[in-house]
């Protein structure tokens, strides 16, 4: 599903230079829950962000679904987003004078789906997060958990190739945060694709595989037993 | 363009901060009432000009003869001489795009001697020998009876019309005026009507005027083929002034003065002067779209300065927007769109007051009476469609700048504002 080869990628930071990825070698095959963990600074999020097509490598190659991603123009970028991810992020970014129905259709938006049908798939993902009777909510009434499922909802609607979550569970009390991996656990569950950025032991455990990575390079990558969530709960 | 959505967040977006949006819709406001306002009072000056010219054919020019100044074919200098009647046709026939030839002659003045006499009064009047087409050149109000007709040319019909300031010195109040007489010089000729001149306010003279057919009028003060004055007005789309010279070629050949003399013939050209003050309207139209114009712009840029710190404060849902797969396009038709909607709103209402702030000038103008060189301020349906055009150009004008920037934003930057 997604084969990344020597992914390299500097920042410039005044007149120093910050080399953040060191060659990256790196595949994911469809259905995977993969953990990708290290410390701040481990170049973990950039990774999240090449990966995510919100930030592009300066070397290396990357192919997801077996599409070629480089040489992106903003549109083309914008399409395959739409098209093929779906954003998990730490501080949930729901628009918040939108209702939860309406974050979740806005993919669908921009697919170009008719109202009534954005309303109903909508409807439908908010139902298997179990949040239907919030569908008219603003995100202000929601509770921290009830926030990350609607994204999760959104990030589900555009049905995408592959979720990625940046620290989906870093804003949410370890109750709620198992809530949250359980869901992650039974949409990965259905066959969908998911890598999770954490720096949390216990979150990264209820993954199938563990990806370490520190200072710019893969220290470890290891397929685990999964803890599931629902122990927890 | 036209969807539920993009409408709805629209008005979302202005709504959520009602005073900052009331005070930047007030920029445009104001720049579209003041451009209203001057164009209107730029019109009501128009118009009140407009009503001293009356309906008078503005593309006509007034001729009369003077003495030649240079001696020619035998003739001396200083000669006097008269048009002749033939002079009529003979223009006619050799200038092209003339639509009315009125030749007069002329006794008295209403500020000689007295000339007319009715019973015991008398009174002093311009008397004229007219042709019935005068009233197109010289509008007037026939208040009673009617007018010089070509059966009274024809059959040189001793009869006149005389003015309400004739009627007033020479009949008593309740006199019936139709069908007396009145004596202009010795001769006796009938009233058939009276008429009353209303675009000459004030002037005097224009009510006291005796119009009597050409023909009668010569035969009965012995004028012969002679003729003093004559009004010529130009066909619509033929300017009279470039025709003029060519009229006066007609003239100069007829009666022998030198091809050179200018100071012959004298004339009035009334559509060069019309031209002039049609120029003057130009230049007030121009200071008024000038002014309203610069004034519209600085609310234009407040308008711009606002969607400037709207984007700024957007920046993170336009980057979870452009996550979501939110193509550039998409976001800058966002930012032109709320930046023409509000400015098309504000100037809308800029439009309306102003038409009413004119409604109520008006009302106050009719009721206090005419007041000089000024009437019926409006604007007309042509400045209002101009007035939009520059809304909808100024809107794109001032949403261009925050629309690049909006999509100039990195996703990713905009995801880690917090």
């Amino acid at each position: 599903m997604i084969e990344i080869k020597d992914l390299h990628k500097s920042y410039i930071m005044g007149s120093n230079s910050l080399h953040v990825l060191k060659g990256i070698d790196f595949n994911v095959e469809e259905g995977e829950l993969v953990a990708i963990m290290g410390s701040s600074g481990s170049g973990k999020s950039t990774l999240l962000n090449i990966l995510g097509m919100l930030d592009v490598a300066d070397e290396g190659s990357y192919t997801l679904d077996s599409v070629p991603i480089k040489n992106l123009n903003e549109k083309k970028a914008a399409q395959y987003r739409n098209k093929f991810l779906g954003f998990i992020f730490q501080s949930f970014n729901l628009i918040n004078y939108k209702t939860a129905m309406e974050n979740v259709a806005l993919p669908l938006y921009y697919q170009g789906v008719s109202r009534k049908e954005r309303q109903e798939k909508a409807l439908k993902y908010l139902g298997q997060v179990g949040l239907a009777e919030w569908a008219t909510h603003l995100p202000s009434e929601l509770s921290g958990g009830q926030k990350q499922r609607v994204a999760i909802a959104r990030a589900m609607a555009s049905e995408p190739k592959v979720l990625l979550a940046d620290e989906p569970t870093g804003a949410l009390d370890s109750t709620t945060s198992y809530e949250v991996m359980e869901l992650i656990q039974k949409i990965n569950d259905e066959g969908n694709t998911i890598l999770v950025v954490t720096h949390e032991e216990d979150i990264a455990k209820m993954c199938k595989r563990i990806v370490h990575l520190k200072d710019g390079i893969i220290e470890k990558d290891e397929k685990i037993e999964q803890v599931r969530a629902s122990e927890y709960v | 363009m036209f969807n539920r959505d993009r409408w709805k967040e629209i008005i979302e977006t202005l709504t959520s901060n009602w005073f900052r949006t009331v005070l930047t819709a007030f920029g445009v406001f104001w720049g579209i009432f003041i451009l209203i306002i001057l164009l209107a009072a730029g019109k009501g000056f128009e118009n009140g000009i407009n009503l001293e010219f009356g309906d008078t054919a503005t593309n006509t020019i007034f001729m009369w003869t003077r003495t030649a100044t240079k001696p020619y074919m035998g003739m001396p200098k200083n000669r006097r001489f008269n048009y002749k009647i033939t002079d009529v046709s003979d223009i006619r026939e050799s200038v092209k795009g003339i639509d009315i030839i009125s030749p007069r002659n002329q006794i008295g003045d209403f500020e000689g001697n007295d000339n007319v006499v009715r019973g015991l009064k008398t009174g002093a009047f311009d008397v004229y020998g007219d042709y019935p087409d005068i009233i197109k050149q010289e509008p007037m109000k026939i208040t009673s009876g009617r007018f010089v007709n070509y059966n009274d040319i024809n059959e040189k019909r001793k009869v006149a019309v005389i003015g309400e300031g004739v009627k007033k010195i020479l009949y008593e109040k309740d006199e019936s005026v139709l069908g007396s007489y009145i004596k202009i010089n010795g001769v006796n000729f009938m009233v058939v009507g009276t008429y009353k001149k209303v675009n000459s306010d004030g002037n005097e003279g224009a009510q006291k005027e005796i119009y009597t057919p050409f023909t009668a009028f010569s035969q009965a003060f012995n004028m012969g083929q002679a003729v003093g004055w004559m009004a010529i007005t130009a066909q619509d789309g033929v300017p009279i002034t470039s025709i003029k010279e060519d009229i006066f070629k007609v003239v100069r050949k007829n009666h022998k003065i030198h091809p050179e003399d200018q100071r012959a013939i004298g004339h009035f050209d009334l559509h060069r002067e019309y031209g002039r003050v049609e120029s003057l309207f130009g230049g007030i139209r121009f200071i008024a779209y000038f002014v309203g114009i610069m004034v519209l712009l600085s609310g234009v840029i407040g308008v711009s300065n606002i969607m400037l710190i709207v984007v700024k404060e957007r920046t993170k849902e336009i980057g979870i927007r452009r996550a979501l797969g939110a193509p550039p396009s998409n976001i800058r038709s966002q930012i032109l769109t709320e930046s023409v909607f509000l400015t098309i709103i504000s100037g809308m209402t800029g439009i309306i007051l102003g038409t009413l702030f004119i409604y109520a000038i008006n009302s106050l103008l009719d009721a206090s009476g005419p007041v000089d060189m000024f009437a019926n301020p409006s604007v007309n349906l042509g400045v209002v469609t101009i007035a939009l055009t520059i809304l909808i150009v100024a809107g794109l004008f001032a949403g261009f700048i925050p629309a690049q920037n909006a999509i100039k934003i990195k996703p990713v930057e905009a995801l880690r504002t917090e």
